[in-house]
């Protein structure tokens, strides 16, 4: 057998080295997504660095009242379990919105609770990744304010949020969570957000496709690790097949 | 044969297709085979396209094609649905369109700077008189054998059309796909509203990729028509062999 060359060594120890120092550095810069591994993990995090390098704060689309679709779509959701029945039967008083994780006061927020912060109303557009789309007006709180109101932690890189409909989670960076537009809507179109659209709660995420906009939120956790939650890939997305980044 | 083109067979000759054209052709067509493959199980789940903004299945389309959908919610006829091939449809299709820009983008720098596109695709401004242009549909039909020159060329057809491919179709597929991601258009608002909203975005990328395709299945009867073999083996060695099956 033929003894590698010095130079050959050498060339294979550095692009090494430099393939590890790019690795750290995009890490630490937050360009890598919880799903990076696998076979379309180098496309994923293309994309993912792209939008976070060329679009980092950049707003979703507004627009005016005229383009809101006179008959917005959602896809069917499975039946309520009983718990979902009883809060819907109380007019959704007794929901709540659970917040932990890295942050100072945990919470536990009533429908009430959040009206109480600073609201928001914008009319954006929701796609979905099968192709079709509408526009809708939605109010809710920023979910900045409930994080400021918690007090997150400097630590924090993710918020997970889950939905009161069974192994149904999702997890955004702190770029999303942070986004001004990014809402826990309470209504849409001015009534309360209907039942088949996400509601009582529903954290709408305009800058990425609608399978992030999680319907039926209960809880809210702020962490500075994705690898604990479920299957480590991020969200329940990622596990069915599908991209944990959606903003293409 | 002293003198002549075939000359350039030696082994020490100019190839037909130089290395990067061989390389990036080949990337290419994998990437759109891709493309294709994994565009089609998208369109599946929701086999109705619209114009303006927005669409759903509460709106009227644009066209529907009869095919039953991978989604229960779209009304196809069919009494059953398709199983939910979108996951890895998206993400293959992502992967290969990153590979197929950075493919591309090589391709067309290289071939600026070699001056590939002026001196084999650019047509001579006296082939593109109205003569020649009306011309060349009818000989191309005729089926007239090319002449040696012309095996070592394009024709005039044959320049146009890869023209169209590199320069129009492949960056207007690009932008249209660009044009529906929501990340893309918050930062580049424009990307979206040239083709007056994110739906009409969604329909030209299908024509687009339907021009592609239609591209692609002429360009291979073009190339069984002049010798498969031969054309073939051209684009994976760079060898061009004596015409055989011309003759």
């Amino acid at each position: 057998m033929k003894r590698p060359s010095r130079r050959a060594l050498l060339t294979t120890g550095f692009s090494a080295a430099g393939l590890a120092v790019a690795a750290r550095l995009a890490d630490r810069y937050g360009l890598i997504p919880p799903d990076h591994g696998g076979l379309y993990g180098p496309g994923a995090t293309l994309t993912y660095a792209a939008h976070r390098l060329l679009a980092y704060d950049s707003l979703a689309r507004e627009f005016p009242r005229q383009l809101i679709s006179a008959r917005p779509f959602a896809n069917p959701v499975a039946p309520p379990g009983e718990d979902f029945k009883r809060h819907q039967a109380e007019g959704f008083t007794h929901w709540r919105l659970a917040v932990d994780g890295l942050v100072e006061r945990p919470a536990s927020l009533s429908l009430a609770d959040l009206k109480r912060l600073p609201v928001r109303s914008q009319i954006t557009q929701l796609a979905c990744e099968e192709g079709w789309s509408y526009i809708a007006e939605w109010t809710g709180t920023p979910l900045s304010e409930i994080l400021d109101a918690v007090g997150a932690r400097p630590q924090a890189r993710w918020v997970v949020y889950f939905s009161m409909e069974h192994g149904w989670w999702e997890s955004i960076d702190m770029a999303d969570a942070l986004h001004p537009q990014t809402l826990m809507s309470y209504a849409m179109n001015g009534g309360d957000l209907p039942v088949g659209f996400g509601g009582p709660l529903r954290l709408r995420v305009p800058r990425q496709l609608g399978y992030k906009s999680l319907k039926f939120v209960a809880r809210l956790t702020v962490t500075d690790n994705l690898k604990k939650f479920g299957k480590g890939l991020g969200s329940a997305s990622p596990e069915a097949g599908y991209s944990w980044y959606a903003g293409i | 044969m002293a003198g002549s083109a075939w000359d350039c067979n030696a082994a020490s000759g100019p190839p037909r297709h130089t290395v990067l054209v061989r390389v990036t052709q080949w990337i290419t067509a994998l990437c759109f085979f891709a493309l294709l493959l994994s565009g089609i199980e998208i369109l599946i789940s929701h086999p109705r396209f619209y114009w303006g903004e927005t669409g759903n299945v509460n709106s009227a389309p644009l066209f529907q094609f009869p095919i039953p959908a991978s989604r229960g919610s779209v009304p196809t006829g069919y009494g059953y649905v398709l199983p939910d091939q979108n996951g890895w449809s998206r993400s293959l299709h992502f992967q290969a369109a990153w590979a197929v820009v950075f493919t591309g983008a090589l391709y067309v720098l290289a071939g600026l700077l070699r001056r590939h596109f002026q001196r084999n695709l650019l047509p001579a401004p006296a082939h593109l008189s109205w003569r020649a242009l009306s011309a060349a549909p009818a000989a191309h039909l005729r089926r007239t054998p090319p002449d040696e020159a012309e095996a070592w060329s394009y024709n005039l057809l044959q320049r146009l059309a890869y023209l169209a491919v590199i320069f129009a179709l492949f960056p207007l597929a690009i932008w249209t796909g660009l044009a529906m991601s929501p990340a893309f258009v918050a930062a580049f608002p424009w990307a979206v509203e040239a083709f007056g909203g994110q739906q009409s975005a969604r329909t030209i990328h299908f024509f687009v990729s339907v021009l592609l395709a239609l591209f692609l299945l002429v360009h291979i009867a073009m190339v069984v028509l002049a010798g498969f073999r031969t054309r073939v083996r051209a684009m994976i060695t760079g060898r061009l062999d004596a015409p055989r099956e011309n003759a």
